[in-house]
């Protein structure tokens, strides 16, 4: 590392996340303005955007080599106040968060009160969104059935294809005049809102360049001012980078890294999107970058890597946006999920491990930040030295590269219907889900609590927390005379709540559709110039709306429970069962005691169990996949919880598998914590009983001892790991590498322990940052001690 | 868990002729199926709880569990290992699992004491792709002492099989103040050499503690408390010396 690049950390580690209002005023500012006046709602967007980067203040680190920030300063993080708006109260918990706070201004609180609260206050597009959702909606969603991730943020989940790197801005200006020429007032209804939407586009990409603009400017000024001659020099070359990025196509490895940055910032400060955009298979995209400046003597390897370091310090530099309410109280991370992508196949389905990949693994080594975070692809055609490269990193415990199958996600995707050559040109973002990148809209509309459901169905469609009625009238299951009537049940109740999901979720697309639209970002999302269409609007390629299943481990286990004691052994009947749970065990540690070690449980490539999950699987895959999404896209699942298994868990009571009140539930894919006991090939057994192929990304995690990845032959045993796992169709799996008693340890001194970064599901985050709840749910996650 | 090449599914046989003081398998010593408490813990309480350890099985049974591990075996160049106890205790059924193993591809391994007839390993030589197998002590009288019988046939059985080109690793405890003196080191090395080129591994395996309950949970004596654990120098000074003799050696093995 460089002592540049080292001082870049070090800043970034330390720079304090607060609240700027910079953003919200500029923005209130724009719709209050004459400007705003008789605009379609696109070039309305497209203006605010140009707007924003227009005033806002402008960053430079002293030594960067990549410019630009979202906030005037390093993790000075905006707010949306036209997606969701923050109350002074909103602002306070933020403030006062135990984990991850984000100091707010006196400053902030004034702005708000007398100027952001009045003009948005009942006009935001979460007021639009929750007026426009009914009674079974809202029941089900304030007692926790499910969630909504277009509630507080904007639909996003894209990832940026190979697209910038061959067009500047300008070349895609004028693609779109070429559009707006061709449109068909005479055949073609939609030909006005067309014009809006590309003419949006076209204003977007200006603000942006105009942006780009002001950097150069600045960098002339400070080139003049500087006294070091070096640095006068690095000035006057950034300078140059943002004169010719993005409005042209790049053409050093410099000017496309500083260029999808340009283009990151765009897409971030336009709308909050879930998750942060992301340039995904960077290895691929600036490996011909990389050859050129070797081979032309204008770059070494040693520049590359330092470049790349920069960039890095960028991604760390911004915390995702705060959210309201519950939510901004319970959120367990502000990490913003970007995934970069290595390894993998090319578009020709050849093995793309190159030399970048591997200068790219030296750097998420070196840096050792929570963002950007990083994954492996690993398709059967990649060497092993590959994935024992990686496995190197992971030793040192930090929770990256994460392991995804490039195999499975292609099928996955051509079972979707994409194209071969766009399924490989894709991978996984966000957690852990499958993308084209440069084509799709996935967008995760919520998760969905399939414990929840169980608990309403064994309680006839009460939701016993509220002792409302939210589901369906199934029957008392004390009346049940088979297990397989439970399951009738429960599978009516599964298809009544994702039928409000979907309903929902078909109601909400419209609404972003509509008022939300993302021009910046579908400049570089095709089809959306061709089709003159936004991509929250259905104008990409490929529009796929996901919906995650959560606690798949924990239904598979209450459901097994409930049939081996009640219905076949028929040692506890379903009164005394729901009178314990209502209980919470209290008065009946013998019978839990049964329940959590006496009882088949998922991961143990036990039939009895894992054939629950199935069942599971095939119930919520039937509901969903397939159906049509109003932006005409189709609706997926798939299997991920982020931390949602925690609030989930928090709204359900004591469970037949041994589960107190409260408690989380399983997360991903991953057998019960502590539940598994069979050894890791066991889980992967279990795990694989479910067809990972027919979803767009399942997550399973795994805990090893630092021990695991001692040697070479420890090493070659988990590669074989993977690959076994890989050969099963597995879709991921992620190592976590610490030992129980380090993280007690943390909890009891987490001032020795800052550093400290653990996996959580599918994302790492600091040990310290986490609630207490989710650290002792990683420390019981169970460690094992050999294979 | 390291017994031979890659990741392996391992049988363990119950039932052995030794009893050595350091054996960190007791479960394994008796041939019955045996009743132990375990004790589960759950929020700070104990529950006992009735186990039985050993299961009578017959071939098919045990393979059904075998194969269930085939894709980790194959993409590892793993494959089973017969351990123990000690599996020619059940030579019969050792040798029909190891015909049944070879009929589907798996690699095999047995782990043994070496202290057999030599017709019981004429039985299963052929079937087996390599041999674990322990050298405890060369001294004949301590090696009485310390396991209940005497090395002279598990001697003669190792250089059998090396005389037939079986490819042999060597496991070798190292139990501080019993069997890491210079002289017997130095005696193992010797025989160790003349059985070249079979030994293709030497393992040290260095004694532990670990399995201290687990005598309590069966009622047998302990006799190893006391015994501290070797220290890491000691054994890398150990390894040095197999490694000027030619062996691969491994710690831990």
């Amino acid at each position: 590392m460089t002592s540049r690049v080292e001082k870049l950390r070090e800043q970034s580690l330390n720079a304090v996340n607060r609240i700027s209002p910079e953003r919200a005023v500029l923005i209130t500012e724009f719709y209050k303005s004459q400007d705003a006046r008789g605009r379609s709602v696109p070039v309305q967007r497209a203006l605010a955007l140009d707007h924003f980067l227009s005033h806002k203040k402008l960053w430079l680190g002293e030594g960067e080599m990549i410019v630009g920030e979202r906030g005037p300063a390093p993790k000075a993080t905006p707010t949306y106040p036209e997606i969701t708006l923050h109350s002074l109260k909103d602002l306070e918990i933020l403030d006062a968060r135990p984990k991850v706070s984000f100091k707010v201004e006196e400053e902030v609180y004034r702005v708000y009160r007398e100027e952001i609260i009045p003009f948005w206050r009942g006009r935001t597009n979460r007021d639009r969104l929750m007026t426009a959702m009914d009674k079974s909606w809202l029941n089900a969603y304030h007692a926790g059935v499910f969630t909504e991730f277009q509630e507080q943020r904007a639909p996003g989940h894209t990832v940026l294809g190979d697209k910038i790197y061959h067009k500047g801005l300008i070349d895609l200006q004028q693609e779109i005049r070429r559009q707006i020429r061709a449109l068909d007032y005479f055949h073609d209804p939609e030909a006005l809102d067309k014009r809006e939407e590309l003419t949006a586009m076209s204003l977007a990409a200006g603000a942006v360049m105009r942006f780009a603009g002001r950097y150069a400017d600045l960098l002339h000024g400070e080139a003049a001012r500087e006294k070091d001659p070096l640095r006068r020099r690095e000035l006057e070359e950034m300078e140059a980078v943002c004169r010719w990025v993005p409005a042209h196509a790049p053409r050093t490895f410099h000017e496309a890294l500083q260029y999808y940055w340009f283009v990151h910032l765009g897409v971030v400060s336009e709308l909050n999107p879930w998750d942060s955009f992301n340039p995904g298979r960077l290895d691929q995209h600036l490996l011909p970058f990389y050859r050129k400046g070797l081979e032309e003597g204008s770059l070494t390897e040693e520049k590359a890597r330092e470049l790349l370091s920069c960039f890095w310090v960028k991604f760390n530099n911004h915390p995702s946006p705060p959210k309201i309410g519950v939510t901004a109280q319970e959120s367990n991370t502000y990490t913003d999920f970007t995934l970069i992508n290595l390894g993998g196949v090319t578009p020709g389905g050849e093995d793309a491990v190159n030399k970048l990949t591997f200068l790219i693994l030296d750097v998420i080594e070196e840096m050792r930040l929570l963002q950007p975070s990083s994954m492996i692809q690993v398709s059967r055609k990649n060497p092993d030295r590959f994935i024992h490269r990686a496995l190197d990193i992971i030793k040192t415990g930090f929770g990256q590269p994460s392991v995804f199958n490039t195999d499975a996600i292609v099928a996955e995707l051509v079972r979707q219907g994409k194209d071969i050559e766009d399924a490989r040109r894709g991978g996984a973002s966000g957690c852990v889900e499958s993308g084209a990148f440069g084509t799709e809209a996935y967008i995760l509309t919520g998760y969905f609590n399939f414990n929840k459901v169980l608990e309403v169905t064994l309680h006839d469609g009460t939701d016993p927390r509220s002792g409302k009625k939210i589901g369906l009238t199934t029957g008392d299951p004390r009346g049940f005379k088979s297990f397989e009537e439970l399951m009738q049940a429960f599978e009516k109740q599964m298809n009544y709540f994702l039928d409000i999901k979907i309903r929902g979720n078909n109601i909400i697309e419209r609404i972003n559709a509509r008022y939300l639209p993302a021009p910046f970002l579908s400049l570089f999302i095709d089809d959306c110039i061709a089709n003159g269409r936004d991509y929250n609007a259905g104008g990409a390629r490929y529009n796929t709306s996901y919906i995650q299943g959560v606690g798949l481990g924990s239904i598979t286990d209450n459901l097994t429970s409930l049939k081996y004691h009640v219905f076949d052994k028929k040692d506890i009947s379903m009164s005394s069962m729901l009178n314990m749970l209502e209980k919470n065990f209290d008065g009946y540690d013998e019978i839990r005691h049964d329940l959590v070690y006496m009882t088949p449980k998922f991961g143990n490539d036990d039939d009895y169990a894992d054939v629950k999950a199935r069942e599971v699987f095939e119930i919520f895959f039937e509901a969903v996949d397939g159906r049509p999404s109003s932006r005409g896209g189709t609706f997926r699942i798939n299997l991920l919880p982020t931390t949602s298994h925690v609030y989930f868990g928090s709204v359900i009571g004591a469970m037949p598998d041994g589960r107190k009140a409260g408690e989380p539930l399983s997360e991903g894919i991953s057998p019960v914590q502590g539940a598994d006991r069979q050894g890791p090939t066991s889980v992967i057994r279990s795990v694989s009983k479910i067809d990972h192929l027919r979803t767009g990304g399942t997550l399973l995690n795994q805990k090893f001892s630092p021990e695991f990845f001692s040697d070479q032959d420890a090493k070659q045993k988990l590669t074989a790991l993977i690959r076994s796992y890989f050969r099963l169709d597995g879709h991921h799996i992620q190592f976590n590498v610490v030992r129980a008693e380090t993280l007690r340890d943390a909890q009891k001194h987490p001032e020795r322990y800052r550093d400290l970064i653990v996996r959580v599901a599918g994302y790492s985050d600091y040990f310290n940052d986490l609630g207490v709840e989710l650290q002792n749910e990683i420390i019981k996650r169970t460690e094992h001690e050999g294979m | 868990m390291h017994d031979g090449p890659g990741i392996r599914t391992t049988v363990f046989f119950k039932g052995c002729p030794l009893q050595c003081w350091w054996c960190h398998n007791p479960e394994g010593i008796r041939k019955d199926e045996e009743e132990v408490v375990s004790v589960h813990k759950m929020e700070g309480r104990d529950f006992p709880v009735k186990e039985t350890v050993g299961r009578w099985m017959d071939t098919e049974e045990v393979m059904n569990e075998i194969v269930r591990e085939r894709v980790f075996m194959e993409e590892s160049g793993g494959g089973v290992t017969f351990s123990g106890g000690e599996p020619l205790g059940q030579v019969d059924f050792l040798e029909d699992l190891l015909l049944a193993c070879k009929r589907e591809g798996f690699h095999t391994a047995v782990d043994t004491t070496g202290y057999t007839s030599r017709k019981n390993l004429m039985k299963i030589m052929a079937l087996t792709d390599i041999f674990l197998y322990d050298v405890k002590h060369m001294d004949d009288r301590r090696h009485l002492a310390y396991t209940g019988v005497s090395n002279g046939r598990i001697l003669e059985n190792l250089t059998f099989l090396a005389s037939q080109n079986k490819k042999i690793m060597i496991r070798l405890p190292v139990l501080p103040a019993m069997n890491d003196d210079d002289e017997n080191i130095g005696r193992t090395l010797h025989f160790l050499k003349s059985l070249t080129p079979a030994i293709v591994e030497v393992d040290l395996l260095p004694y532990h503690a670990m399995a201290t309950h687990k005598y309590e949970k069966f009622g047998m004596d302990y006799k190893m408390s006391g015994i501290p654990e070797p220290g890491a120098d000691d054994l890398e000074r150990m390894k040095k010396k197999f490694e000027r003799a030619g062996f691969q050696v491994k710690i831990g093995g």
